[in-house]
């Protein structure tokens, strides 16, 4: 094994699944919110939420398409990379990522073609249905990762044989506690992020004096949805800190930055964290504290890192800020959610200024959320792929070279960075745009056969112009 | 419960082939393309199925991780420079479809990026096959061969011979799916793609008799293998006649077979291995319990039901894609 080749690998996988991970955390709650405009179109007829939906639709098309061929990736890579891993673990991640592209892809791959192309060949009913059915299968795909990943960070219902992990309980797989606290903790921090965009969206059509009835509809709805789920995200988020508590101390140490055994344990709000001293600089924490978070006790023992062996003890740092800077995104959401939502009762919102900046500056802090959540979780658990029974440096494909590797990350990288700007450039152009961008006015009437894109804006050419 | 899911990957290769195969080959066509309208008309042609078609790809390395993770471990780290180049080239062409929509000036770039992704992809899920038929080192369980190992003159020609083979579906894909003038200029280009596949089959064989690779011993010792080249040979002479008589429907058929018995013909000499002379089917196989529950929920229920959805879809989008004049 060529620690270089392994370094490399772990870079390629992080950067990867990173630059992966922004586009379903978006499509999921933006599918859903898709469907419910929709049905909300077809029950009460009003056209604002069809013209709502046509133009998040464009929006979730390019989004969509981004985090397909990102995922594909996804696929291989751990084949390619993480050959030991992928052959231990094979028996059970596999069949795991085969339900989720059994259930979860097929879904949205054959109903996001209608969903783009086929609302005048197909009837109102089944159009809707395809919508929801491309919503169903975003959040099944959530599902079984979350189910994989999560036996990742706490083995269970496995016997190791011949060098493979068996699957002796696939109910225990699936069902234990760990999956059901995680995939909840995922789907809403995806709702929220299709929220706070389609909320930063309407703030920004109201500072800029356009669209206001649609401005509105977002303004309200996003918040809204927003404002109810942050508290029930922040209990779930308990939870999830609960069972890292009780599977991997470790872990739990490093986010804590607790290097000693303390009781009862204070908790450390912030510091500088330093593994050589094996002590935090500049810390600020309040006692007590650690043992009410960690067993809701108040005179708990709360373990110290250095009761692990130098070996089994994760980097400190990263998961210690991440996880700082995902409660603090959601403490700030949540105060422009609820101050939002409390002025918008009130009519007084569409006069705030300063709130709506707040709240179009805000849509960034959902996906920093997640992408920290996600480094606390995976960074986390190192040194181990799987926690506890197989070393990161024990999973990587033994024969890569670092050449190979730095040449296969260097390409990522580029072409990642090349599409992710374009991307995001035209996210960008259709937001400016608007929903008058359809071509000057709000669709009411479907166009019978009209085959294009609803997204193409560029003029009719006829083929006679050959 | 091995063998159906040997079946399983067999039927999902075989479907990924022939539809990615005729997008990918509308992909490679489409810098051919002279106009901005018939480029337009060739990608509505596959734009709403594409996706689904490359889900296939997933659908078959999964199968592959969850029931043969040896096969699946193996093949990918030894094959890991042509893996990363079809996957960026299935990245720059997958965006292409959503990203030339928005584009003004830049539309070249995605034009660019869809031909050259295509071709990426095509050219190295050729050389992995021929890699493959032609033989990986490995030694215990473990790949020998180098970084570039899958690298030699049968494999570059196995890449080339299906970049034409998936350029001659994708052509009549187009003549079945689009009218007057792009159905009139791709309808020209499917001798030459015929003839091109055609002669790189012949080479192919016969760099397979010099080099006397082992494979070629399974024709011997199983001769009912002789059958498919009867049957590809049987829908090469129906394609032709289709082709002269200006026939839209019956090409993408004929081709479709034809990719389907050499599809069939390599399968089966391999049998029983699955990397021919290394790994056979049953040592590849995933633990039963893996296997099982595979079969009861995805294998036995949502295998026919994405079936289905692939069926609704192309029904929805059946016939002739329309002519882009009523577009707003």
């Amino acid at each position: 094994m060529d620690p270089t080749a392994l370094l490399l690998s772990r870079l390629q996988f992080a950067f990867t699944i990173s630059f992966h991970i922004i586009f379903p955390a978006f499509t999921i709650g933006l599918a859903a919110w898709l469907t419910v405009l929709e049905a909300m179109h077809q029950y009460t007829g009003r056209p604002v939420y069809r013209t709502l939906f046509e133009f998040w639709l464009k929006i979730f098309g390019v989004a969509f398409g981004m985090g397909v061929v990102s995922g594909v990736v996804m696929a291989f890579q751990f084949g390619t990379n993480w050959s030991v891993l992928s052959k231990m673990s094979g028996p059970i991640q596999g069949p795991l990522l085969s339900y989720e592209t059994f259930t979860a892809f097929m879904l949205e791959a054959g109903f996001f073609g209608i969903l783009i192309f086929g609302r005048p060949r197909v009837p109102p009913w089944f159009y809707l249905f395809s919508t929801a059915m491309v919503a169903l299968g975003t959040t099944l795909s959530a599902f079984w990762i979350m189910v994989n990943n999560s036996w990742m960070q706490v083995p269970t219902g496995y016997v190791l044989e011949n060098g493979q992990f068996v699957p002796n309980d696939w109910a225990q797989i699936i069902f234990n506690r760990v999956v059901w606290v995680r995939f909840p903790h995922m789907l809403l921090a995806s709702y929220l992020t299709g929220a706070f965009c389609v909320a930063a969206t309407g703030a920004w059509y109201l500072l800029r004096r356009t669209y206001r009835a649609e401005a509105h509809v977002m303004l309200r709805m996003g918040l809204a949805l927003a404002a109810v789920l942050l508290p029930v995200q922040l209990f779930i988020g308990h939870l999830v800190g609960d069972y890292v508590h009780d599977f991997q101390p470790a872990k739990f140490a490093a986010i804590e930055a607790r290097w000693h055994d303390e009781q009862p344990a204070s908790e450390v709000l912030i510091a500088i964290p330093d593994s050589s001293t094996e002590s935090n600089k500049y810390a600020i924490s309040i006692p007590v504290l650690g043992s009410i978070i960690g067993s809701m006790s108040l005179t708990s023992k709360e373990v110290g890192l250095i009761s692990f062996p130098p070996q089994d003890r994760p980097p400190v740092a990263i998961p210690f800020f991440a996880f700082r800077i995902m409660v603090g995104c959601g403490f700030v959401m949540l105060g422009l959610a609820w101050f939002g939502s409390w002025l918008g009762l009130k009519h007084r919102l569409e006069r705030s200024r300063l709130l709506l900046w707040g709240i179009f500056l805000s849509f960034p802090l959902p996906w920093i959320a997640i992408l920290t959540g996600w480094y606390t979780a995976e960074v986390g658990r190192q040194p181990w792929t799987i926690y506890g029974v197989l070393r990161t440096a024990d999973a990587v494909t033994p024969f890569l070279t670092a050449s190979a590797a730095l040449t296969s990350l260097i390409l990522f990288v580029a072409v990642y960075a090349f599409i992710f700007s374009f991307g995001t450039y035209y996210i960008y152009r259709l937001l400016r745009a608007g929903p008058a961008g359809l071509g000057g006015k709000p669709l009411h009437v479907p166009v019978p056969n009209r085959p294009m894109s609803l997204a193409d804006k560029m003029p009719a050419i006829a083929e006679a112009g050959e | 419960m091995v063998t159906y899911w040997v079946a399983l990957l067999a039927i999902s290769i075989l479907i990924y082939l022939l539809l990615d195969g005729f997008d990918l080959g509308v992909g490679m066509l489409f810098g051919l393309a002279g106009s901005e309208a018939r480029r337009q008309a060739m990608l509505r042609t596959i734009a709403p199925v594409w996706d689904g078609n490359e889900t296939w790809l997933i659908v078959t390395g999964v199968i592959m991780w969850g029931a043969f993770p040896v096969v699946y471990s193996m093949l990918l780290s030894a094959l890991y420079i042509p893996v990363v180049v079809m996957l960026l080239g299935l990245i720059l062409r997958g965006v292409a479809f959503e990203f030339r929509g928005k584009a003004s000036r830049s539309r070249w770039i995605w034009d660019v990026s869809f031909s050259a992704g295509s071709f990426a992809a095509s050219f190295m899920q050729g050389v992995m096959v021929g890699a493959l038929v032609e033989g990986l080192q490995f030694s215990n369980g473990e790949y020998v061969g180098g970084t570039f190992g899958w690298l030699t003159t049968f494999s570059v020609l196995c890449g080339i011979g299906l970049c034409f083979g998936y350029a001659l579906l994708g052509a009549c894909w187009l003549v079945r799916k689009c009218q007057d003038p792009v159905r009139h200029a791709t309808r020209r280009q499917i001798p030459f793609l015929a003839v091109a596949v055609l002669a790189f089959l012949v080479v192919v064989f016969a760099h397979a008799l010099i080099e006397h690779l082992p494979i070629l011993r399974r024709w011997i010792e199983r001769p009912y293998l002789l059958v498919f080249p009867l049957i590809g040979a049987g829908a090469a002479a129906r394609l032709a006649t289709s082709i002269l008589h200006h026939d839209d429907y019956w090409p993408f058929n004929m081709v479709s077979l034809i990719f389907a018995a050499a599809f069939c013909t390599l399968a089966l000499s391999f049998w029983p291995y699955m990397i021919p002379f290394v790994v056979t089917i049953d040592e590849a196989a995933a633990p039963h319990a893996s296997l099982a529950f595979m079969f009861w929920g995805a294998g036995l229920f949502v295998f026919p039901l994405m079936l289905l959805y692939v069926a609704v879809g192309y029904r929805v989008f059946r016939g002739k894609a329309e002519p882009a004049a009523d577009h707003y």
